[in-house]
C-alpha cells in the first residue's frame, strides 16, 4: 500500500512474527470471524476467507488488504454443502502456497423455542454445526498436517454453551458440547504429530448473531475475543473461554446440582 | 425497549436492528442510525415506529488510495477505528467533531465540524461521493456532479435523505501522529472573542472552554486551546496508542452535577492553566476527544438526562450578541460542565449545514421543568440575531423557531419531496421539527 510505518500500533499477541502466516477463516466475513481476520491483516498475514456469498466475500477481503494484510482472497464454500469442502480448501491453499491456520467461525443460531417449533429448521442447525463442521476440519486437518505448514493450527469456535446442557440452548449447546469433545479428542490424537486444536469457547458476545437477544452481565465484544484468540493461537493454548470470566461462570454452572439446573432459566 | 439519544432524553420505544448487511436491512424502516452520539432525538424513530436500523456493524473499509488519500468504506465505520488503521501510516480525517466514537455515515449526516472549521469547513468538504438508499428501495450513488441536489441534502440532512450506505471520504496527510497545544487562560468574552480571531489565523485548529457560570467583569472567561499536527522533529517516537476509557457503570445520581460541583471543576480547570500561552506536545485523543477518555459520559447527568445547545451568531455584531446570549444562560443558572465556543468559518454545501462564519457556543444543559422554556429563549435571541441552531444536538426547538431561523428549510424539504414523496424516511427530530 506504499505506507509509512514510522509509528506503528503494539503488536499484538505474545509473539512478534517475522513471517505472515497463511490463514484461513470460514465465516470471517461477520461477527467474530471479522474481528479475528481484521487482527491478523493488522499484523500482515495472508489470509483467505471462505463463505457462500462472493460479493460479501470480495468486500470482506478489500477491508482486510486495505488493513495491512499482505494477501486478502476468498473462496467460494458452503458449510451447508459438505462435498465442496475439499474444493474450497484446495484452493484456499494454492492462493496462499500452503495453509498454517484454519479458523471456523461459522455455525447456525436460533432460539430453543424456534427450534422446539421448526423441525426442518432444527435438523439444519444440528447438520451444520456438528456433522457438516467436523466434515470440514477433517479436511481442513489433511491441509494442515501437510508438510510445509509452520506450527499447524485448527482454531474451531465453539462455545460455552456446550458446557452444560441448559434451558434456552439445548439443541445449539448439544452440537457445541459434540464439537468441543470432537476438539479435545483431535488434540489427544493429533498433538504429537505437531498439530495443535484450540477450541474456542466464547461467551455471550454482542454481534448480529446474538442481535436482539437480552443481554447478560459480562457481555464481550468480538474485538476483545479477537485479540484473545489470536493470543492462543500465537500461543497453541487448547481451550480459550471469550471473555475470560466465562471459564468462571462455566465452572461455576458445571458445579450446579440437577435440582437448581431445572429451576433456573440460564 | 427505551432507544435515546446521547442526552438520554427524550426516550421512544423502538429497537435497533444491527447487521453487517446494511443495505438488507434498510429495506424496510424508517431511519438508519449511527453510534448514537447525537444528543437529542435525531437519530431516535418517530413515535409509532418500532425499529431502526443500526449501522455499526456495516464498518468494512472498501478501498484506500495511498496516493490520493481517497477513502471508500461503509456507512458504519467509525472514528475509533479510523485511528487505529489509518493515523499509524500518516493520515487521519480531515474533520472531526469531539468524539472518536461516530459513523461516517453519521458524520455525513450531520455534516459535522471541529476545531479546524475556520480552515477546512465541514466533513461535506471532503466527502467525493455517497452511496444511499432512497425511499423507494433503490440505491442511488451522488456526487457533486451525480445527483448534485440530493448530495448537498444529504450533507447535513440529518439521514432523511436516504439511508446513507457508503461514504467516500479524502482522508488529510499528517506529518506525525502528535499534536502540539498550546493553552492560555481568558479572561473574558470580548477577549475570547479576539483571541479566537487572532490565534485563527495562526492555527489550524482552535477551540474554547467557557466557565458557563462565571458572570460580571469575568463573564464568558476560560481557556483558549490552539493546536496542529507535530511535524516529525517535534513528535514523540512512539504512537500515541488509544488509551481504553473508563467506563461509568450506572447512572450517578442527577444531582450530583450540581451547580456548586459544577462551579468547583469549573473554576479548577480554570486555573489549571497559566495566564500565559504555554505550549506542549500532546495525545491527538487529549486534544481532540477529551470527554472520550471516560466511557458513558452521559450517565453523569443522571436519569434525567441533558440536553445540549449549540448555536452559531453571525459575524455581524457578534461581540454584543455572545455577550448578551452569555448573560441569558448565566441568568438561568443552569449548571453546564462544558461550555464551547469556536469561530465558524464559510458555510459549505450541504442544504442544511450547521456553521456559519461567526461564533458557535455549545453547552450541557441538565433536563428539568425549566430547560424547554431556556431553550426557547435562546431561541429566540439566536432568530433576532439571524443565527441558528445545530440539529445534531437538539431535542426541544419549536417547530415555528426552525422554520424562522432556517430560510435554507423550504430549498431541503423540496428535495426530500422529490425523492421522498411519502415521507418514509423520517426521524422523532423531522416529525417534530418539519411536520413529516
Amino acid at each position: 500500500m506504499g505506507c509509512r510505518r514510522t509509528h506503528s500500533q503494539r503488536p499484538v499477541g505474545s509473539v512478534v512474527r517475522m513471517v505472515a502466516r497463511r490463514t484461513v477463516v470460514l465465516g470471517g466475513t461477520k461477527g467474530m470471524g471479522r474481528a479475528l481476520s481484521r487482527l491478523m491483516a493488522s499484523r500482515g498475514d495472508r489470509v483467505c476467507l471462505l463463505g457462500r456469498d462472493a460479493v460479501e466475500l470480495a468486500k470482506s477481503a478489500d477491508d482486510l488488504t486495505a488493513r495491512g494484510a499482505s494477501h486478502a482472497g476468498f473462496a467460494l464454500c458452503d458449510l451447508d454443502v459438505p462435498r465442496g469442502f475439499a474444493g474450497a480448501l484446495a484452493k484456499a491453499s494454492q492462493q496462499l502456497s500452503g495453509i498454517d491456520v484454519v479458523v471456523v467461525t461459522a455455525a447456525a443460531f436460533a432460539t430453543q423455542a424456534q427450534l422446539e417449533s421448526d423441525r426442518d429448521r432444527l435438523q439444519y442447525l444440528l447438520g451444520l454445526n456438528f456433522t457438516n463442521t467436523i466434515l470440514f476440519c477433517e479436511t481442513a486437518r489433511e491441509h494442515l498436517m501437510q508438510a510445509g505448514s509452520v506450527n499447524p493450527t485448527l482454531c474451531v469456535f465453539s462455545s460455552v454453551a456446550g458446557d452444560r446442557g441448559r434451558k434456552p440452548v439445548v439443541f445449539y449447546g448439544a452440537t457445541k458440547a459434540g464439537l468441543s469433545r470432537y476438539l479435545e479428542g483431535l488434540d489427544h490424537r493429533f498433538a504429537s504429530r505437531g498439530l495443535r486444536v484450540i477450541c474456542v469457547k466464547p461467551g455471550f458476545v454482542r454481534t448480529s448473531m446474538t442481535d436482539g437477544l437480552p443481554e447478560p452481565p459480562f457481555a464481550g465484544d468480538p474485538d476483545a475475543v479477537a485479540v484473545r484468540v489470536l493470543t492462543a493461537i500465537d500461543r497453541g493454548t487448547p481451550v480459550v473461554y471469550a471473555p475470560p470470566v466465562w471459564a468462571l461462570i462455566m465452572a461455576v454452572i458445571r458445579l450446579l446440582p440437577r435440582a437448581i439446573m431445572r429451576r433456573v432459566d440460564f | 425497549m427505551a432507544l435515546t439519544g446521547w442526552g438520554r432524553v427524550p426516550s421512544v420505544d423502538a429497537r435497533e436492528i444491527r447487521s453487517e448487511n446494511l443495505t438488507a436491512i434498510t429495506e424496510h424502516v424508517p431511519l438508519t442510525r449511527g453510534l448514537g452520539r447525537a444528543y437529542g432525538d435525531a437519530a431516535l424513530p418517530a413515535r409509532g415506529d418500532p425499529v431502526v436500523a443500526a449501522s455499526p456493524l456495516a464498518d468494512r473499509i472498501l478501498a484506500f488510495d495511498a496516493a490520493t488519500g481517497l477513502l471508500h468504506a461503509e456507512a458504519g465505520f467509525s472514528l475509533n477505528q479510523l485511528y487505529r488503521v489509518f493515523l499509524p501510516r500518516g493520515w487521519f480525517t480531515p474533520v472531526t467533531p469531539g468524539t472518536r466514537f461516530v459513523t461516517l455515515g453519521g458524520m455525513v449526516a450531520a455534516d459535522v465540524h471541529g476545531k479546524n472549521h475556520h480552515r477546512d469547513g465541514c466533513i461535506g468538504e471532503h466527502v467525493t461521493q455517497l452511496s444511499l438508499r432512497v425511499a423507494d428501495g433503490r440505491i442511488v450513488t451522488c456526487s457533486r456532479e451525480q445527483e448534485p441536489d440530493l448530495f448537498r441534502a444529504t450533507l447535513g440532512g440529518m439521514g432523511l435523505t436516504g439511508h446513507i450506505l457508503e461514504v467516500t471520504l479524502r482522508l488529510a496527510r499528517v506529518p506525525s501522529p502528535w499534536i502540539v497545544r498550546e493553552s492560555e487562560r481568558i479572561p473574558d468574552i470580548d477577549a475570547f472573542i479576539d483571541r479566537l480571531k487572532t490565534a485563527a489565523r495562526q492555527w489550524p485548529m482552535t477551540v474554547g472552554w467557557i466557565d458557563g457560570r462565571a458572570r460580571g467583569g469575568s463573564l464568558g472567561r476560560g481557556v483558549l486551546l490552539c493546536g496542529r499536527w507535530a511535524e516529525p522533529h517535534e513528535a514523540a517516537r512512539t504512537f500515541p496508542a488509544l488509551r481504553s476509557t473508563v467506563p461509568v457503570p450506572f447512572d450517578l445520581p442527577a444531582g450530583m452535577l450540581n451547580p456548586t460541583v459544577v462551579r468547583l471543576f469549573n473554576t479548577a480547570y480554570y486555573h489549571r492553566f497559566s495566564a500565559a500561552p504555554r505550549r506542549s506536545l500532546v495525545r491527538p485523543e487529549s486534544f481532540l476527544y477529551p470527554l472520550d477518555a471516560i466511557g458513558s459520559w452521559n450517565r453523569g447527568y443522571g436519569r434525567r438526562g441533558f440536553v445540549q445547545y449549540q448555536c452559531v451568531l453571525p459575524e455581524a455584531g457578534v461581540r454584543g450578541s455572545v455577550r448578551a446570549f452569555m448573560e441569558i444562560v448565566a441568568g438561568h443558572g443552569r449548571a453546564s460542565f462544558l461550555s464551547v465556543i469556536k469561530d465558524c468559518g464559510e458555510q459549505g454545501a450541504g442544504t442544511l449545514s450547521f456553521p456559519l462564519p461567526g461564533i458557535s457556543i455549545a453547552m450541557d444543559i441538565p433536563y428539568d421543568r425549566v430547560t424547554q422554556t431556556l431553550v426557547d429563549q435562546m431561541n429566540r435571541f439566536v432568530i433576532e440575531q439571524g443565527g441558528r441552531i445545530y440539529l445534531a444536538k437538539d431535542a426541544l426547538t419549536r417547530a415555528d423557531d426552525f422554520r424562522a431561523m432556517e430560510p435554507r428549510l423550504n430549498r431541503f424539504l423540496e428535495v426530500r419531496r422529490a425523492w421522498d414523496a411519502d415521507g418514509r424516511i423520517r426521524s422523532a427530530q423531522s416529525v417534530r421539527l418539519f411536520g413529516w
